[in-house]
């Protein structure tokens, strides 16, 4: 074989389903792909969910998840067949010649175990290195990889540290064993973006520093454009488009791609203020029983009738706390919520039937929302029966209303959950909410388990519902782009405060406070360099502190 | 560290105020049992005036709740009280029969547990394939038949016919440690058959549970071994109900042993309170039960030690 270090040819990769109500059988889930890496190299490997990245990924260390089966097509690894290697010739390869991260440091890390003996433990087995040697490497990396007490950090235990470092203590791991290639799945999706960009950079200097090649599995196309030397763009097992990083994000070919590339498309522009707010949330402190420590600490927000307030922060910001608060889940201890005219009882047990219909909610995860023994129909006539009384033929009616408002039709009613795709299940109950005639919904990071065009999708119908309905959107998320998209009011959270509150144009314009300027600049931009430009920007500036 | 010992010190406390609660329960329960023990001790023919006699001596005329705390009393200092038919010391006489019964339940620990644990971890490796179908379907037919019936076959089969050892298992303080353990081989090889398979079965089910993690993927792709990875990653994140079932079978081994006892008369425990309830002969019922509650609570209570103390969480806090 050629010096390439990687090369896959013509992979084909099936699995066993199960469908409900039918026998399972075998589907093919990657039809015939083909790429190599050359040694050193960062290969990307980008697509929506479904469309194979991950088991892409994993046939190069020879490896099926689940029912997983490679069926077909030839991974070269240092000039060998992997597929046609002995048990023990592939254990060799995996922890030695290929490594992998993945999306979720905190499931892959052995919570029993010190952080040392599991980065350390595959360069040991492997005989790569003596315990002594393999443990001063792991420092060495932890200390290359930005972590705090390099020296000691070894000893800790996973749950001791945050989950951006243990997503560098993942990195550490895969690169202790001085693999030729590690596969990143995802590496940086789990975290927040002011983390990403550290970790992000984090693992390009390790790359750099260490020569290793690189497959990078991310949904995202910004991110890969930052540490990719070459791009290969898959859609439900296929190869769509296969390039240099400058030929993909600056001139992609296929329509795929281009609608990757141009995904975020939406512009809305800011609606001026109306006398009376629909919601008026006043001096809201709140704590959770049995602690002494304020998650919410005087928050003043105001949303206007049929207008979008986007509460935007981190995780554990406490942006899904004051959503509590205004449904009545998490009384608060100090500060009134004033909504449609009226003040709202601090606990649930104290609203009236009419304060419960017109404030609903629509959570991140649609799937585990909904009853999957319950039909479409069955979900969305709930709510009409419950608040309207509606029976028989009206009630049906008014579901096919509906289904057709959210652009799915009356075909749908008398499916199930499952049968339904992750874009369908949450207009499902997008359509719930909206039955109960609300005045306000509010929206937990409704499109971050979507992929981009599916979100863009989402996004698109409930602005669209917006003008139809007159609805008002509390619009809780960490994703900036989504806040730009559909804001008209904009509250910005950390630790328990609202930083930075205003129109959207105001709160994203200059003069920035420290926090938000952060957030801002933090948000991967799809063109080359931009993570040298951010990062070079930062040194300066602390620098000139 | 102080919510770990917070923990530990509520789940001491827990089973303290059981083990009162379950000595009220067991005063209670024989106090209501059927029958008159100065009637069983002095005979269908005794004058009303002797039987009227004999119960003021023995205090059965006071109200329940004085004799319920003039017991516990003696109970925490040690005094059982007296044997009403023997008239001996119940501490005495129990503290023999309570190291019998303990010896034999230890050693069946000693071969169940580890063969236990050995098979479940090897159930998982080879799962759904031969090795695994095999342990399940012959632990769960030993434990399907009565125990009884396992010894009285095994009584047949080694001592009978192949003479290996013996049916009868007496021992006595003259018998070294190898001719005590050659006597008591074969109840030790029935409890064992009888407590394997729940502790295989939970080992392997906990087992199988943490093989669904992450980590269990990222070890794989570590090139581990399997059996390294059962063992070094999976079974340190089973422990919590591994232990609990573990217990559960050694209090079995200690309290429910009385059929295999009798069947072999061993004098253990178990024998010696099935001999004085027929005797009606209350303190000593009492002074087993209690054991036996203490017993069983003490296990459970270890039990739950060991599931707080092995959450690294816990064990170390943040």
């Amino acid at each position: 074989m050629s010096d390439k270090l990687l090369k896959v040819q013509n992979l084909k990769i099936g699995a066993t389903v199960y469908p409900p109500g039918e026998k399972p059988h075998d589907i093919e889930i990657v039809h015939g792909v083909s790429f190599e890496v050359e040694k050193g190299k960062v290969l990307g490997l980008i697509g929506e969910s479904g469309a194979g990245k991950s088991t892409i990924g994993l046939a190069s260390m020879a490896y099926g998840r689940g029912g997983v089966k490679i069926t077909g097509g030839e991974v070269w690894v240092n000039g060998r067949d992997i597929l046609k290697t002995t048990n023990a010739d592939v254990r060799a390869l995996r922890g030695g010649e290929v490594t992998y991260v993945s999306q979720s440091a905190a499931a892959s890390f052995n919570p029993a175990k010190k952080i040392m003996d599991q980065v350390t433990e595959a360069a040991i087995l492997q005989g790569k290195f003596s315990k002594k040697e393999a443990e001063r490497r792991a420092v060495e990396l932890f200390r290359k990889l930005g972590l705090p007490d390099p020296e000691n950090i070894g000893n800790r235990y996973p749950h001791q540290v945050s989950g951006g470092q243990l997503q560098r203590c993942m990195t550490a791991l895969a690169l202790c064993p001085e693999p030729d290639l590690v596969v990143f799945d995802e590496p940086t999706t789990a975290l927040d973006v002011t983390t990403q960009i550290d970790v992000l950079m984090a693992i390009k200097e390790a790359i750099r520093d260490t020569g290793v090649a690189a497959l990078y599995i991310t949904h995202d196309l910004a991110v890969v454009a930052q540490v990719s030397d070459d791009i290969l763009v898959l859609k439900m097992g296929d190869m769509v488009e296969y390039g240099s990083v400058d030929q993909i994000i600056n001139n992609p070919q296929e329509e795929y791609t281009k609608a990757l590339v141009s995904v975020r498309s939406i512009e809305h522009a800011e609606k001026t203020p109306t006398p009376e707010p629909v919601l008026k949330v006043k001096n809201i402190t709140a704590r959770y029983k049995g602690t002494n420590f304020d998650v919410l600490k005087n928050i003043n927000v105001e949303l206007h009738p049929g207008q979008t307030l986007a509460v935007v922060g981190e995780s554990g910001s406490g942006k899904s706390t004051l959503a509590r608060v205004i449904t009545g889940l998490l009384p608060q201890s100090n500060g009134s919520v004033h909504f449609a005219g009226r003040d709202l009882s601090k606990d649930l047990g104290g609203r009236s039937k009419e304060d419960l219909r017109e404030l609903q909610m629509i959570y991140q995860m649609a799937d585990v929302a909904m009853n999957p023994r319950q039909t479409v129909g069955t979900i969305i006539g709930r709510p009409l029966e419950f608040y309207f009384g509606l029976r028989g033929a009206e009630k049906r009616k008014r579901i096919v209303e509906l289904l057709d408002e959210i652009e799915m039709g009356a075909g749908f009613i008398d499916r199930y959950p499952a049968e339904l795709s992750g874009g369908q299940k949450q207009r499902v109950c997008i359509a719930r909410a909206l039955a109960a005639k609300p005045k306000m919904i509010i929206c937990d990071e409704v499109t971050s388990a979507l992929d981009p065009l599916v979100a863009d999708g989402i996004l698109k119908l409930l602005l669209d519902l917006q003008k139809i309905e007159d609805v008002a959107y509390l619009f809780i998320t960490h994703d900036l782009a989504t806040v730009k998209a559909i804001a008209d009011s904009i509250a910005v959270m950390y630790q328990g405060e609202v930083v930075r509150y205003g129109g959207k144009t105001d709160v994203l314009s200059p003069p920035f406070d420290d926090y938000t300027d952060l957030l801002l600049s933090s948000v991967p931009e799809m063109k080359l360099g931009w993570l040298e430009e951010v990062i070079a920007n930062r040194k300066m500036e602390s620098a000139g502190n | 560290m102080s919510l770990l010992l917070k923990l530990l010190a509520q789940r001491i406390a827990l089973g303290l105020l059981l083990l009162f609660l379950v000595s009220i329960l067991i005063f209670s329960g024989t106090i209501i049992l059927p029958g008159d023990v100065a009637q069983q001790i002095l005979g269908q023919s005794a004058t009303p005036e002797a039987l009227a006699n004999m119960r003021r001596d023995l205090g059965l005329n006071d109200p329940p709740i004085q004799r319920y705390f003039n017991w516990l009393g003696g109970v925490l200092q040690g005094d059982l009280g007296t044997s009403l038919t023997s008239g001996k010391d119940i501490a005495e006489s129990i503290g023999k029969r309570l190291g019998n019964t303990l010896f034999l339940a230890f050693w069946a620990a000693i071969i169940s547990v580890p063969l236990a644990i050995l098979l479940g971890l090897i159930a998982v490796r080879y799962r759904e394939r031969w090795p695994d179908k095999l342990i399940s379907a012959v632990t769960l037919a030993s434990i399907s038949v009565p125990e009884f019936l396992i010894a009285y076959v095994a009584i047949f089969f080694v001592s009978v016919r192949l003479r290996w050892a013996p049916s009868v298992t007496t021992i006595n303080d003259s018998m070294s440690l190898g001719e005590k353990l050659h006597t008591i081989s074969i109840p030790i090889a029935v409890l064992t058959l009888v407590v394997l398979a729940h502790m295989m079965r939970m080992t392997r089910a906990a087992i199988l549970n943490v093989m669904q993690s992450a980590y269990i993927e990222t070890a794989e792709l570590k090139g581990l071994r399997m059996f390294t990875i059962i063992w070094k990653h999976a079974f340190p994140n089973s422990i919590a109900p591994v232990v609990n079932v573990v217990m559960l079978n050694l209090a079995y081994l200690v309290v429910g042993v009385v059929v295999i006892e009798v069947v072999f008369t061993y004098p253990g425990m178990g024998q010696f309170l099935v001999d004085h309830v027929s005797k009606r002969d209350i303190p000593v019922v009492q002074a087993c039960g209690l054991i036996f509650a203490a017993v069983y609570i003490g296990l459970n209570m270890f039990a739950d030690i060991v599931s707080i103390v092995a959450n690294p969480r816990l064990r170390h806090p943040k």
